[in-house]
């Protein structure tokens, strides 16, 4: 199954997997050969992929995945390779929430920002890295 | 006829001016390929979304709860130009057309009655329309720090506009860019951003898929994406324009310079013989007559 991972400014992998566990808004998925053809959004969070015996992690933030006949296609807004993920990047997509959860306090949506800086908390705890604490 | 003194001055000055063009021809050409490189990575994503993006909007346009980025706000009455140029000049006519194009834009919006505002991306689009706009502009994003441009940039830009659209500053938006052909050709254009327009060439395909959220939830998520998509697109085939038109314009430059050293040097060549002719007459002259 062709796997893809592209990010605005540059595709980051291309392969052949044998699975895909992706971080959707709505729980994670694991996809394997032949899944039905399904699009969802992504939820910041860590995508793996099993490829030739080796798993492959990436941290990815916004954007969604394409599941279609001919494989995965995963369009992420910000995508690093789990292992190059450093503090100041957490940092400033934290910050980035937080920004994105202040404008929606203005607007009195709050649910979905909330969600989302709660998602990369949780995000910044699976890859071993601490989030500032937000503040809601 | 000028003395020979000035001529030598004169040809060299141009020298220095012809080693200055060259320089720059080449550095042009160095971003140029780094430029069209950071180009082609964005593209595998761009087309990726904007077929999703197409897809999922053709089946919710009309439906009266399609989100207003996809549907509009129900009337055209402000327009919104975000005209894209570079930061710097010397790049030939790049600036200039594409000011050109968001001035007939905006002179024929003004015509049919319609109000007009600009927003200016890089400082050389606005110079240019402040004279016969000034009064329309409503911001200006400075480019002039970015070293590489990167998908962040964009998304400011997005952020800034998407701001002002929440706030019901504007219904239609449309951006001011050159699409990127070749060295020689770069093409102004002008696509509309807000409402999403569905590409004329969409064709639906086979495949039905399932949507996780809804179908609703993913467009509401994905329309402020695609405006950010679009305007990193378009400032990256700027990029690739703005310095493959410098790249032509500084070979004409370089060309130019040639030709003029070439013929200065033709004069200089033709006074310093008619100085030599005219001494030799003097000693002839002068050693006949004794």
């Amino acid at each position: 199954m062709q796997f893809d991972l592209v990010s605005p400014e540059r595709s980051l992998a291309s392969m052949d997997a044998t699975a895909v566990q992706i971080p959707g808004a709505d729980g994670d998925m694991t996809i394997m050969a032949d899944h039905a053809p399904t699009i969802t959004t992504l939820r910041p969070g860590v995508l793996k992929v099993e490829a030739g015996g080796n798993t492959h992690e990436f941290v990815v933030t916004g954007g969604f995945a394409e599941i279609g006949t001919m494989g995965v296609s995963v369009l992420a807004e910000q995508a690093v390779a789990r292992a190059d993920m450093t503090q100041e990047q957490l940092d400033a997509m934290m910050d980035d929430a937080q920004d994105t959860y202040n404008r929606a306090k203005e607007a009195g949506m709050v649910d979905d920002a909330a969600k989302l800086m709660a998602d990369m908390v949780a995000m910044g705890g699976e890859i071993g890295l601490s989030t500032k604490q937000p503040s809601l | 006829m000028p003395n020979l003194k000035d001529l030598k001055n004169r040809i060299a000055s141009v020298k220095s001016t012809r080693k200055i063009t060259k320089a720059m021809q080449m550095v042009a050409a160095a971003k140029l390929r780094r430029a069209q490189e950071a180009a082609e990575m964005s593209r595998p994503y761009t087309e990726r979304f904007t077929a999703v993006m197409a897809g999922l909007a053709s089946a919710a346009a009309g439906s009266d709860s399609a989100p207003k980025l996809l549907s509009g706000t129900g009337s055209d009455n402000v327009h919104l130009l975000v005209v894209m140029t570079s930061e710097r000049g010397l790049c030939g006519g790049f600036n200039t057309n594409i000011a050109k194009l968001a001035r007939a834009k905006a002179t024929e919006l003004k015509g049919a009655g319609k109000t007009v505002k600009i927003l200016t991306v890089g400082k050389k689009g606005r110079d240019q329309l402040k004279r016969d706009f000034g009064d329309l502009f409503v911001g200006h994003v400075d480019m002039s720090e970015v070293k590489r441009l990167s998908y962040a940039d964009a998304q400011g830009v997005a952020k800034d506009v998407l701001g002002r659209f929440d706030a019901g500053e504007f219904d239609v938006a449309t951006i001011f860019f050159a699409q990127f052909q070749n060295v020689v050709t770069q093409i102004p254009t002008a696509q509309q951003i807000i409402p999403f327009a569905i590409p004329e060439d969409y064709e639906s395909g086979e495949t039905l898929y399932d949507y996780e959220p809804d179908e609703e939830a993913i467009l509401a998520d994905l329309l402020p994406r695609g405006v950010a998509t679009a305007i990193f697109s378009g400032l990256l085939e700027n990029g690739a324009s703005e310095q493959g038109a410098r790249m032509s314009a500084m070979d004409n430059a370089t060309r130019n310079a040639g030709e003029m050293i070439d013929q200065l040097t033709i004069e200089y060549n033709r006074s310093r013989q008619a100085v030599i002719t005219n001494e030799l007459i003097e000693i002839i002259s002068g050693a006949e007559a004794l």
